[in-house]
C-alpha cells in the first residue's frame, strides 16, 4: 500500500483529502436530491394552495403561494356542489367488499399452492403466472357482455364479485408469503387433528400480518382509485364513486380550480392516511414479497 | 403416528390432501374458468364476427383483422401515439428509477424524510392526481407556465391543448409517478455485498468505475423486470387519456387517441364488439412479441449472481 512510505504529515493530509471529498460528494447528493424533492413536491403544494385561494388569486401572475385570506369555505362549497357525501358512502362500501374479498379469496388459493400437494398443481401454478401477462383489455369486453347477459351492468356486482375470486398477482405475492412461514407449527397442528381449514385460519393467517396488509392497502387503493370499471358498469347517479363524483365536477367547472382542487385533496386523503397508519407492515410485506414498489 | 401407518391409509390422507388443495385454489380456478379462460375464448371468436354487443354475430373471418391493418388510420394514430408514450416513459421510468435509489442509498443527512418524498406520488393516485396535473399544466395560470414566462419563455406550451405538447406532459406526469418507483430498487441495491465496494476501493477504482461495473450488473435483473412490466404496462396506458382529453376524444387532434382509449371507444361507444376484440388480440400479440424479444436480448445484458457463463 501506497501510505506505507508516507510520513504522518503526509498521511494526516491524504486523509483529510479524503474526507473534504466524502462530505463534497454527500453536499451534491443532497443537493440533487433537494432539487428532484422540489419537482416532486411543488405540483402538490400548487394544488394545496390553489385549494384555499380566494377566486381573484387563483389566476393572477404572479402567482400567489400562501393565499391571503385562506378560504376554508372552498372545501365546503366544493363538497355540496356534488353530493360528494354520497359518492363517499358508495365509494367506501364498495372498497371495503374488494378488500375482504380479495383477502380471503388469494389468501385461500395462495396456502393451497403453497402448502398443499395435488396432482396438476405445478401446471395450474403456471397458467397462473402465465395469466399475469394477458392484458386487462383483453378480457374487458367479453367480461362486459357476461356482466350484460346476466343483468349485472348498472350495479356494483361486476366490481365487487371478482375479487373474491383470487387474481394472480396477489395470490402470487401471499404464496411467496405463506412458503415462507415454518413447517413445524403447522405439522404439529396436524398431529392434533386440525384440519387445512383450521390451520390456513389460525396459524397460517395470523403469522401473515404484513403481507395481508400490503394486500389490503393495495387492493383498498385499487378500488378507491378505479375510474374505468365505475364508469363502464355504473349507470345511476346515485351510484357513482368519487373518482367518477371529481371527473364530472372537473367538466363541470372547469374554471374553478379552487373547488376543483379543494375536492381532489379530500378525495386523496384516506388513501394517504392508510399508507401512513401501515407504513411499518407494508413496508415488512413490500420487502418480503418484494414485487410492488 | 400417521407416518408410520399402513401404505393405504397413507394414499388416503394424500387422496384427502389433494381433495383440500383443490378446495383451497377453487376460488382462483372458478375465476380463472368464468372471468378469464371463457371470456378470452369468446373474444377470440367474436374478433372474427361483426358482433355488435347485442343481436348481431355474423362470421366475417379475417376481416377485422385485415381492416385494422389496411384501412383504419384510427387504428394506426392509436399505435403510434402509444409507441411513441412508452418510447419515452418506460426508460425515463426506469432512469429516474435508478437514480433516485443511488441517491436514497447514500449515507447522508435526511435520509428517512428523503424518501418518505419520493415516495410520494406512488400515494397520491387516481383522478384527484390527474387533476393536479391538467391545472399545473394549465396553459394560463398553471405553475409551469409561469415558470416559463418568469425565465422568459414568451410563448410557453399549450400543453394539454396543443396536439404536439399533450403526450410530452403525460410523460412528464408518468416521470413524477416513477420517482417512487425506486423503493424496487432500493431493495435490489441492499442485496449488493458491500465486500464488493470495499474490495474496488482498495483496487483504486472510482466512484464512476463502482457504479458501471458493480451496481449496474447487479441491479440488472431488477432493471430488466421493471422494463417487461413498465413495457406491458405502457402498451395498456390509456385511462388518463379518458380525464386529459374531454369526454376521452382523444384530442387534440387525436393526439391523446392511445389504444386503449381507440378500444374503448370501438367497443363501448359505438358498439363494435367484434372490431374491438380483434383490436384486443393484436394487442396481446405484440405483448408477446414485445416480452419474448426482452427476454432473448436479456441473455446479453441481465446479470444473475450464480449464473454461469
Amino acid at each position: 500500500m501506497a501510505s506505507v512510505n508516507m510520513d504522518h504529515s503526509e498521511l494526516t493530509r491524504s486523509r483529510r483529502a479524503k474526507t473534504l471529498r466524502t462530505w463534497l460528494w454527500k453536499g451534491f447528493v443532497v443537493l440533487l436530491l433537494l432539487a428532484i424533492s422540489a419537482f416532486i413536491v411543488f405540483p402538490v403544494l400548487w394544488m394545496l394552495s390553489t385549494s384555499l385561494k380566494a377566486n381573484e388569486q387563483v389566476m393572477v401572475y404572479p402567482p400567489v403561494w400562501i393565499p391571503k385570506p385562506l378560504v376554508w369555505a372552498n372545501y365546503a362549497k366544493a363538497w355540496t356542489v356534488v353530493p360528494f357525501t354520497r359518492y363517499t358512502i358508495n365509494t367506501a362500501l364498495y372498497a371495503f367488499a374488494v378488500v375482504i374479498g380479495t383477502i380471503l379469496s388469494n389468501s385461500l388459493a395462495a396456502y393451497g399452492f403453497a402448502r398443499l400437494r395435488f396432482p396438476g398443481k405445478n401446471v395450474l401454478f403456471m397458467i397462473l403466472l402465465s395469466t399475469m401477462m394477458i392484458p386487462g383489455m383483453v378480457t374487458m369486453i367479453p367480461q362486459y357482455v357476461l356482466y350484460a347477459k346476466l343483468g349485472w351492468v348498472g350495479t356494483y356486482l361486476p366490481l365487487i364479485v371478482p375479487s373474491f375470486f383470487a387474481s394472480a398477482f396477489f395470490t402470487f405475492m401471499l404464496r411467496q408469503f405463506f412458503l415462507g412461514l415454518p413447517e413445524e407449527l403447522m405439522e404439529a397442528a396436524r398431529i392434533d387433528g386440525a384440519n387445512e381449514g383450521w390451520i390456513w385460519w389460525k396459524i397460517a393467517m395470523p403469522l401473515s400480518k404484513p403481507a395481508l396488509a400490503t394486500v389490503a392497502i393495495w387492493s383498498f387503493e385499487g378500488a378507491w382509485n378505479d375510474y374505468v370499471g365505475p364508469v363502464l358498469y355504473l349507470t345511476d347517479e346515485k351510484l357513482y364513486t368519487l373518482q367518477i363524483g371529481l371527473a364530472l365536477f372537473r367538466s363541470q367547472s372547469d374554471i374553478y380550480w379552487q373547488y376543483i382542487m379543494a375536492a381532489s385533496v379530500v378525495v386523496m386523503i384516506p388513501v394517504v392516511v392508510i399508507y401512513a397508519v401501515f407504513q411499518d407492515y407494508f413496508v415488512e410485506g413490500a420487502a418480503v414479497s418484494g414485487i410492488k414498489g | 403416528m400417521a407416518k408410520a401407518s399402513s401404505p393405504k391409509k397413507m394414499s388416503s390422507m394424500r387422496k384427502s390432501e389433494a381433495l383440500m388443495g383443490y378446495l383451497f385454489i377453487a376460488p382462483w380456478l372458478i375465476g380463472f374458468l368464468v372471468f378469464v379462460a371463457g371470456p378470452m375464448i369468446f373474444s377470440l371468436y367474436s374478433s372474427f364476427t361483426n358482433y355488435d354487443g347485442a343481436f348481431t354475430m355474423d362470421w366475417v373471418g379475417l376481416s377485422n383483422y385485415r381492416r385494422l391493418f389496411t384501412t383504419d388510420q384510427y387504428f394506426m394514430i392509436s399505435l403510434k401515439n402509444t409507441l411513441y408514450f412508452a418510447v419515452f416513459a418506460v426508460p425515463i421510468g426506469v432512469a429516474v428509477g435508478v437514480v433516485s435509489a443511488v441517491l436514497l442509498n447514500q449515507d447522508i443527512p435526511f435520509q428517512r424524510f428523503f424518501r418518505t418524498v419520493f415516495y410520494l406520488p406512488k400515494i397520491l393516485t387516481g383522478v384527484a392526481v390527474i387533476l393536479l396535473w391538467m391545472w399545473v399544466f394549465n396553459p394560463q395560470a398553471g405553475i409551469v407556465n409561469t415558470f416559463l414566462r418568469f425565465i422568459g419563455v414568451d410563448n410557453p406550451p399549450l400543453w394539454f391543448a396543443a396536439p404536439e405538447w399533450s403526450k410530452p406532459a403525460l410523460i412528464i406526469m408518468s416521470a413524477w409517478g416513477a420517482a417512487g418507483g425506486m423503493l424496487v430498487y432500493l431493495a435490489g441495491l441492499q442485496g449488493i455485498p458491500k465486500q464488493l465496494y470495499e474490495a474496488a476501493e482498495i483496487d483504486g477504482a472510482t466512484g464512476a468505475r463502482q457504479f458501471f461495473k458493480i451496481t449496474l450488473p447487479l441491479l440488472s435483473p431488477t432493471i430488466f423486470f421493471k422494463l417487461v412490466t413498465g413495457i406491458n404496462g405502457a402498451l395498456q396506458y390509456w385511462s388518463t387519456a379518458l380525464i386529459v382529453s374531454d369526454g376521452g376524444n382523444g384530442g387534440p387532434s387525436y393526439s391523446t387517441l392511445f389504444y386503449g382509449l381507440r378500444m374503448w371507444k370501438v367497443a363501448f361507444t359505438e358498439s363494435r364488439m367484434g372490431y374491438a376484440s380483434a383490436m384486443a388480440w393484436v394487442l396481446l400479440f405484440m405483448t408477446l412479441i414485445v416480452t419474448a424479444i426482452q427476454f432473448y436480448v436479456s441473455n446479453k445484458w441481465v446479470y444473475y449472481e450464480g449464473e454461469r457463463r
